[in-house]
């Protein structure tokens, strides 16, 4: 069973780490995720760029694009997407595209910072 | 971080939205910083045993209320509030009587709270240092510091600025959207010269002031987290990020400017510039452009150049002629004109510059330009005039070294022998 397993915390908290502190929390993950590399069960990792980036496009007829994260409380997380896009635009046309193929709800568009690819054994 | 390290990160954090909640309440920016602080005294007490509340803003704005309730029932009738020893430190039931109190008016609390330090009765150095106190929490010591003054004559101004403004009678009732729009610039505006008070730093103070700028960016993504569709603000937000990146390249080990073209692309921060790129990028989206994203593109584009020979100047004069329309300035037509001479050559932006002379004949930069284009068309003894001219003009010690390697630089490749170098400080 592949599992996904999601980062919740303080963004203000974690956004007035200092440089050092950061570092030294991300050098902590990274030795967890090798041991977990190495034996080829770690699959993609990301950390994502704050809210404050975030767009959301609820997927209305006609899909109406949002400032700011997902912020509503009666829907829940059900997947999520890695695409690669030139922009903002190029992402929110992909979004639409899903949306068009399965409305209802709501997609958060955010620009990921960081990416492992990682790879998992089958 | 150490034990008690997490309480001093999550007061920080929950600061600014319990000072403008109980400065709501108390309509006085002392009697709201009394109170808070007692509610931080309380929560360094019980927080280490208890673990911290759920939401730490409201159990600090519930029990910095209770703390200053008598201040509060000389002002206005209030509702009854829960005896402080109801208020559990274990669960969260705080959360809903705060909630209920706050409500929406968290928002306009830190609005609030960031324009009174703006209140254009107070001097530019008055509103950063009242803003640094009030909304960052930053020590005396640590303003002090950042602005190279002693403690003291710090304490004096930021005493002077809160009489000022307890005089001025900010209102409290939520702004209506033309108000709040102008509270947004004004926060703008000052988030800005707080930035550059770290940015505008160099050499030795350098590292002193970086953390002016580290506040600036925090402050602007707060306030983005609150007005989440203004476009200015994202592009604000942005424009920090974006020349923050640059910070570790700006300066060699003397301590001397290091010009844009010049400086090792590989120390500029990534992270920081994903993520002014995303903001500039959803900024645009919003098609109603302004002064802080027209520089936060402007900022991009260098930022997207991997290499100097890689930057788009055609793109970036557009912008500077953007830039001079919003907010015509001589300044801004001298930074175009830097653009002028990448995409038209340092003839055609000299003869741009040659107007300026007079409203900038004070201005350091604008005899480093002209020294640079001069010295481009190989009219070098008017260059060496202009680069003696911006050396006594120059305001830091870092500024008139760059300007001194220029002139070495002219002397060494200079045909006709140039008299030397005047050592003007």
């Amino acid at each position: 069973m592949l599992y996904a397993i999601l980062c919740y915390h303080d963004e203000d908290l974690v956004g007035s780490w200092s440089k050092e502190h950061d570092a030294e929390v991300m050098t902590k993950l990274a030795v967890v995720q090798e041991n977990l590399a190495k034996q080829g069960r770690l699959g993609p990792v990301a950390r994502l760029l704050p809210t404050t980036a975030a767009t959301t496009l609820r997927k209305d007829d006609p899909p109406l694009v949002l400032d700011g994260p997902f912020a509503e409380t009666k829907e829940q997380l059900l997947g999520f997407y890695i695409v690669d896009c030139k922009n903002l635009d190029e992402a929110l046309d992909v979004a639409k595209d899903l949306g068009a193929a399965n409305p209802g709800g709501a997609y958060e568009i955010r620009p990921v910072g960081v990416l492992n690819p990682g790879s998992i054994e089958t | 971080m150490t034990d008690t390290a997490w309480i001093d990160a999550a007061l920080a954090s929950a600061r600014p939205q319990a000072v403008g909640a109980l400065l709501r309440y108390f309509r006085n920016l002392d009697a709201a910083e009394e109170a808070y602080q007692n509610a931080c005294l309380r929560a360094l007490k019980t927080w280490p045993q208890n673990g911290p509340p759920r939401d730490a803003a409201s159990w600090l704005i519930m029990v910095g209320r209770n703390a200053g309730i008598d201040e509060v029932r000389r002002h206005r009738k209030q509702e009854a509030l829960p005896e402080d020893e109801a208020i559990s430190d274990l669960d969260d039931a705080e959360e809903k009587i705060a909630e209920r109190l706050d409500g929406s008016h968290y928002r306009d609390d830190i609005l609030r709270l960031l324009f009174i330090c703006c209140h254009p009765d107070l001097p530019a150095t008055q509103q950063i240092a009242l803003a640094l106190r009030i909304v960052s929490g930053l020590s005396v010591k640590q303003i002090a510091r950042a602005f190279l003054v002693s403690e003291a004559a710090m304490e004096q101004r930021i005493t002077r600025a809160k009489a000022r403004v307890a005089e001025a009678k900010v209102p409290f009732e939520t702004p209506g959207a033309a108000e709040r729009s102008e509270r947004l610039a004004s926060v703008a505006a000052m988030i800005y010269l707080i930035f550059n008070e770290g940015y505008s730093a160099s050499g030795d103070t350098a590292e002193i002031r970086s953390p002016l700028c580290e506040e600036a960016i925090r402050l602007s993504r707060l306030l983005l987290r609150l007005f989440q569709s203004e476009p200015e603000i994202m592009g604000l937000a942005a424009l920090l990020l974006l020349q923050h990146a640059r910070a570790a390249s700006r300066f060699d080990s003397d301590g001397a400017v290091i010009l844009l073209e010049d400086q090792d692309r590989s120390l500029w921060n990534k992270a920081l510039i994903a993520e002014g790129l995303a903001l500039i990028d959803k900024a645009m989206r919003h098609r109603r452009s302004g002064p802080y994203q027209v520089q936060a593109a402007i900022s991009a584009l260098h930022a997207r150049a991997g290499k100097p020979g890689e930057t788009d100047w055609t793109q970036i004069e557009l912008l500077y002629g953007a830039l001079e329309v919003m907010q015509p300035s001589p300044v801004v037509t001298l930074n175009r004109s830097v653009a002028v001479s990448k995409v038209r050559g340092a003839q055609a932006a000299l003869d741009m510059i040659e107007p300026l002379a007079s409203r900038l004949s004070n201005y350091f930069h604008y005899f480093g330009v002209r020294g640079a284009f001069l010295m481009q068309l190989g009219r070098n003894e008017e260059a060496h005039t202009a680069f003696d001219r911006a050396i006594a003009l120059a305001n830091t010690s870092a500024e008139a070294a760059h300007i001194r390697m220029h002139l070495d630089r002219l002397m060494r490749d200079s045909q006709v022998p140039v008299k030397a170098a005047k050592a003007t400080q």
